[in-house]
């Protein structure tokens, strides 16, 4: 059977999120492989939830924010920015393929960035094929 | 154990079409804790909205999930609804089957299991959900308009005449915006300064308005219903407390400097106001050109002050004011065309800008009115080249809305005012408004000549020195002319000002794809922002016209009524608090707060959140070592279950 991909996605409520929803109120289409958690700001990503989105079978994960500068929240953005490049880091010193994890600024207006960021990322978490390094099995 | 009830919507075709609703019904019935799971047409309807009421008190539910549109569309809807039925508002999960699911797809089948996968992570984030009582914080009752232009002037005397404090910042030392420089509005042809003046000189008067012009918002602080903003009042080296406007020390003053308002095309003073009509009618002084600062010589105007106005020792000062809601209508710029130098703008002296044609043809302008190019000629022949930089992938896509009928209406001037060939260089006419469509025919009529064609490059004639040439492709008989002209007149792009970005920091506003302020919803919040509080007009939203944009000022007045006529209003619940038990004292959360809202009590040896000043962003519950801190609604818990539920599927 053909691997479809699992991605997780966390998106945050003032930019991507909103930016996700004109995606579909422009009726783009992409692949449904995606599952999007809303939260108000990528700053309250805890590199924990990341790694959990992997143990849980995560073949991949799409983190979506404001553009540095233009968090809701002044500096929320800033320190998530910190955070993920620390995260992949270890990701990737921990054998995940650093790949896995993907950090994109969209704003709310960038609908056709969201959906070209959704097939882009798709694509490559299929070539990589299924995520086993942390995959808890039941 | 929840009782949690599940209702999804088909939303007509919008979800039914590519997700299998009823099957969705089945599925949620699969699921623990799910008692009953409905199906409706339209559940944000008056009807779909008793169904969930019914069975909230029918089937004793203490959770429901809604599985629709958006939550950013009818989250506030269905939350309503739950309050209706006697449950709390958050306990209450949305689930995004259309934005970001049905919308996105083709594949009934790709639909209907990710519908399943969102459900199911929706279902295991409501056993966890929470009731939160909100908070309620007073607001103050005034409001502060930014920006003195057509929109804010409306806004303003809206506001004020609802019995409302209203503070009306403008950066230049008069307000009137571009409105004030132009001739004719089309397509009646009224003066503009004659509808105009009257309002500006109503905001003068008017008790319930603060008028603070040469002033500038340099920080924005607090939230809506109190927001704390800081004005910068520029030095303007004149004392308006004791200046009584008579201008003797404009009529003296030596020094000379470009005037702003005429577009560069006459002088000013170093004392100046902008243009006779300014108001306030209070004279400010340039440095940059005024001879003393420059010089350390002259001083004239501080001698024939009378009421000893003059104050060079003017510093910049500062001073917050409080408000409950912000209107920006900050307005727009021309496009620079100089970087498109096909055109010549700003290097042959007969290419002119439209604001440039604005002033030339007005009787207070630089020429008295006439219709005369930069040698003092009457231009024989003259081109209106539409869409200098709009409509055009290399510069701004967007159509600026108003140039095909101003364009009209500097043709219709021209034909008027002088005996010149006039032609127009257009792609399409937009003539949208009331009146256009006939202004339009009427133009047609006075023997102006329509070239289906945009202009490509304007050069100098080498036949006729001191003339241009205008290079076009005639799309409907499908050649290209050269057509020799003394005057050639851009229509540029109506784009956002280049200090819009600041603004949209301060206030922490999203812009859209073309750069102007963004609105929350284009159809059914064109006024309103992701800002609670901070609401647009005008031309800052986008290109339009005169009507258009009063007509946004009286709404955004209306939108910022409904958070000022309220004693108290409610804020979101969602904030943060620090589980004592768990806390270690590291200030982690003290460090990254934005606001200031965790602080060390060092009696304890613990941080404390406080929740007035707490905006929900849920960074110091990310920052805890410890996870000490719960963020209300969006715990730890609350994601992670919601992730196991997606990844089931």
């Amino acid at each position: 059977m053909d691997f479809e991909p699992k991605i997780l996605g966390i998106a945050c409520n003032w930019c991507t999120y909103t930016g996700a929803d004109l995606a579909g109120t422009t009726r783009l289409k992409y692949p449904q492989n995606l599952r999007v958690i809303r939260v108000m700001c990528t700053s309250r990503i805890n590199p924990s939830f990341i790694i959990r989105a992997f143990q849980l079978g995560a073949d991949g994960v799409l983190i979506g924010g404001c553009h540095p500068g233009d968090c809701h929240y002044n500096t929320g953005n800033l320190y998530a920015r910190r955070r993920l490049a620390v995260t992949k880091k270890i990701l990737n010193f921990a054998g995940l393929e650093a790949k896995r994890l993907r950090v994109e600024w969209i704003s709310a207006s960038e609908g056709n960035k969201f959906a070209e960021v959704v097939r882009e990322f798709t694509a490559q978490i299929r070539n990589l094929g299924p995520q086993t390094k942390f995959k808890i099995s039941p | 154990m929840s009782r949690i009830g599940f209702f999804v919507c088909h939303c007509g075709l919008n979800i039914a079409k590519t997700v299998r609703v009823s099957e969705l019904v089945e599925f949620a019935l699969t699921l623990p804790d799910v008692v009953v799971a409905e199906e409706y047409k339209f559940m944000c309807s008056t009807p779909g909205q008793e169904l969930i009421k019914k069975d909230i008190k029918e089937y004793g539910l203490d959770r429901v999930i809604v599985a629709a549109c958006s939550p950013l569309m009818h989250e506030k809807t269905f939350r309503k609804v739950l309050e209706d039925a006697g449950l709390n508002q958050y306990l209450l999960s949305i689930v995004n089957l259309r934005e970001q699911n049905s919308w996105v797809t083709i594949d009934i089948e790709e639909g209907t299991a990710k519908g399943k996968a969102l459900i199911n992570g929706a279902v295991y984030r409501a056993r966890l959900l929470a009731p939160l009582t909100s908070r309620f914080i007073d607001v103050t009752p005034d409001v502060a308009v930014v920006g003195g232009g057509i929109a804010g002037i409306q806004a303003a005397l809206e506001l004020a005449d609802n019995g409302k404090k209203v503070y009306l910042v403008e950066k230049k030392s008069t307000i009137g915006g571009h409105m004030a420089q132009f001739d004719k509005t089309f397509p009646t042809l009224d003066c503009s300064a004659c509808i105009l003046t009257p309002k500006m000189d109503s905001v003068l008067r008017h008790k319930n308005i603060t008028l603070l012009t040469s002033c500038e918002v340099t920080e924005v602080g607090g939230y809506v219903g109190n927001f704390f903003l800081t004005i910068k009042q520029k030095a303007r080296y004149v004392n308006f407390d004791r200046c009584n406007g008579c201008l003797a020390c404009m009529e003296k003053c030596p020094g000379e400097g470009v005037s702003e308002w005429d577009e560069g095309l006459s002088g000013r003073k170093a004392v100046f106001i902008p243009f006779p009509q300014a108001v306030p009618q209070k004279p400010i002084i340039d440095r940059e050109v005024c001879i003393y600062f420059q010089k350390g010589k002259c001083r004239l105007c501080e001698k024939v002050c009378e009421q000893k106005a003059i104050d060079f020792q003017q510093q910049d000062s500062f001073n917050t004011i409080q408000v409950g809601a912000v209107v920006l209508a900050t307005g727009y710029d021309l496009m620079d065309t100089k970087p498109l130098v096909q055109y010549g703008y700003g290097r042959y002296p007969g290419v002119y800008s439209a604001l440039e044609v604005e002033r030339l043809s007005n009787s207070s302008g630089p020429t008295g009115g006439k219709m005369i190019l930069r040698n003092g000629k009457e231009p024989q022949a003259i081109a209106i080249l539409h869409c200098i930089g709009s409509r055009d992938k290399n510069n701004h896509e967007h159509c600026s809305k108003v140039c095909c009928m101003y364009s009209l209406k500097f043709a219709h001037l021209f034909k008027e005012k002088t005996s010149a060939d006039v032609y127009q260089f257009y792609i399409d006419i937009r003539a949208a408004g009331k009146g256009y469509e006939e202004f339009y025919n009427r133009v047609q009529e006075e023997n102006v000549k329509f070239i289906r064609g945009k202009g490509a490059r304007i050069t100098e004639s080498s036949e006729e020195p001191g003339r241009l040439v205008v290079e076009a492709e005639d799309t409907i008989t499908g050649k290209f002319i050269n057509l020799p002209v003394d005057m050639a007149v851009l229509s540029p792009a109506i784009v956002p000002r280049a200090d819009s970005i600041d603004i949209a920091r301060l206030f922490n506003l999203s812009c859209d794809k073309n750069g102007f302020f963004m609105e929350r919803h284009p159809k059914l919040a064109p006024l309103s922002t992701m800002a609670e509080g901070v609401f647009i007009a005008g031309t800052c939203q986008g290109p339009k016209d005169i009507p258009d944009t009063v007509a946004q000022a009286l709404g955004a007045a209306a939108e910022a009524l409904t958070i000022v006529i309220k004693d108290k209003l409610e804020l979101e619940a969602t904030t943060a608090m620090v589980n004592p038990a768990v806390c270690c004292g590291c200030q982690n959360c003290v460090r990254v707060c934005p606001y200031g809202a965790p602080s060390f009590i060092a009696q304890k040896g613990v941080c404390e959140i406080n929740e007035a000043l707490c905006k929900g962003c849920g960074q110091c519950a990310a920052a805890c070592p410890t996870s000490a801190i719960i963020a209300r609604h969006f715990t730890n818990e609350q994601v992670l279950m919601e992730m196991e539920g997606l990844m089931e599927f």
